[in-house]
């Protein structure tokens, strides 16, 4: 599964991480990731994630 | 006026003694615009003011050299209390670059007509010689914007911090040693609390790459220069990142005919009775400023509301809307208010505090009209409960440590 960078802030989506704070269990792919989901450290939509290199 | 950091490195920024409301936040203790001029081979000006006190700034550099040998314009962050006379120092020092991130150049963009300016790009780990001097750029995204960028001078051991250890306080000193220190750590704290609670992460990021530098002075962009006491400052962001909780319980609440008020002092009796910090907050006698200060370092919190037209009161609200987004961490507490014919205000203050991640002590509280003796012993043993737990979150929080 592939990580995700948030293109505004730097925040990197680890999909083996996932991102408990907000309900997301680790395992969880980006693709998967619900569509109001939001960067958890500056809110912007998934729409501004890109794969990270 | 001019005050020096070392030789040939100089505050040229401005003292903001009247401000009183700064995007809401109330600054009862005014500001500061913090600039910096090091004059070296190169000459490089950090930071600007706010755009009606261009013109100060201007003279203060021009009182140490003229404005047309500034080769360098470092921008850290792109807001307009600090970038917002760019564009007439721009106009002012015709031979100066422009040197920030690439965020940053887009967000002056967006601001000012950025077309005819000279830029040169930075990055973390860039560095720019001014001839004896050095300048070091760290990004530090999301403290508090997403350009926000520190710059390091090695050689004098001085970071300029940006908005982090800033405080909003107007002071005829511009170092700490020059002004009481519980002052601007109140000030201090006041800030965090209400600009950046909300990014204890990123925050704890940027302590972590700032730590790793040789740090002698940290010259922030608003309020007193750390020359003497970084180890106090350091410490407090140290807890403050966390929201590390003091044995503090926090009873806030707006009322409409004073029964929310009478279970909000019972909540408070009963919290009164365990060895913590207690305090009151009435939402309209004060600002929303002082309540997310309040909150950063309390452990247990009590929100109450009464019921109007089924929610809860507007003012309890837009409180709660505020320090939402502020997004302390690690709290607990509950929630209470009266009701009138139907409930719906202390479930609304409930549904609020559970999006906030808070560890719901008990089912919302809640009294029909008037609350009778039981209804009140009942808030007293609810405050008993928060206090209880307020000494237990202190405690394992002190042992981790």
């Amino acid at each position: 599964m592939k990580k995700y960078e948030c293109t505004v802030c730097g925040y990197v989506y680890d999909p083996e991480v996932g991102d408990p704070d907000n309900g997301v269990e680790p395992g969880t792919a980006f693709e998967d990731l619900p569509d109001d989901w939001v960067c958890p450290e500056c809110f912007v939509g998934k729409d501004d994630f890109e794969p990270a290199d | 006026m001019t005050a020096s950091l070392r030789d040939n490195i100089d505050w040229v920024g401005y003292v903001d003694w009247n401000v009183r409301d700064f995007h809401g936040y109330k600054t009862d203790a005014g500001s500061t615009y913090n600039a910096y001029l090091i004059r070296d081979e190169k000459t490089a000006l950090i930071d600007t003011v706010k755009a009606p006190y261009a013109k100060d700034l201007l003279a203060n550099v021009a009182s140490l050299t003229d404005p047309a040998q500034v080769d360098y314009i470092v921008c850290n962050h792109a807001e307009p209390d600090h970038a917002g006379a760019m564009s007439a120092v721009v106009a002012a020092c015709p031979q100066a670059t422009v040197v920030t991130n690439k965020k940053c150049a887009e967000i002056l963009g967006s601001y000012n007509g950025t077309g005819d300016w000279r830029f040169q790009i930075v990055g973390t780990g860039d560095t720019l010689s001014l001839g004896s001097r050095t300048l070091s750029f760290l990004e530090t995204p999301m403290v508090h914007w997403p350009e926000s960028m520190m710059t390091y001078v090695p050689e004098d051991k001085l970071l300029f911090s940006m908005d982090a250890f800033g405080q909003h306080y107007a002071s005829s000193g511009r170092f700490d040693d020059e002004e009481p220190l519980e002052d601007v750590m109140a000030q201090a704290k006041t800030y965090y609390a209400n600009i950046i609670m909300w990014a204890g992460k990123p925050i704890a990021r940027a302590l972590e790459a700032a730590g790793k530098l040789d740090i002698e002075t940290i010259a922030p962009s608003h309020g007193v220069i750390w020359r003497k006491d970084l180890a106090t400052i350091l410490g407090a962001y140290a807890d403050w990142v966390v929201c590390r909780p003091e044995p503090k319980v926090l009873v806030v609440y707006d009322t409409m005919w004073e029964s929310t008020a009478m279970m909000a002092r019972a909540i408070v009796q009963g919290a009164m009775e365990e060895d913590v910090a207690v305090k009151l907050h009435y939402i309209r006698a004060n600002d929303y400023t002082q309540l997310a200060t309040e909150v950063l370092d309390a452990a247990t919190i009590a929100f109450g509301s009464s019921t109007l037209n089924g929610t809860l009161l507007p003012a309890a609200g837009g409180a709660l809307a505020y320090l939402k987004g502020l997004r302390p961490a690690c709290k607990a507490g509950f929630a209470f208010g009266s009701y009138g014919w139907s409930k719906g205000g202390a479930k609304a203050v409930d549904d609020v505090l559970q999006e906030m991640k808070f560890d719901i002590l008990r089912e919302p509280l809640e009294t029909q009209y008037r609350p009778g003796p039981e209804a009140l012993e009942e808030c007293r043993q609810a405050g008993r409960l928060l206090a209880q737990k307020a000494a237990q979150l202190a405690s394992e929080m002190r042992k981790e440590a």
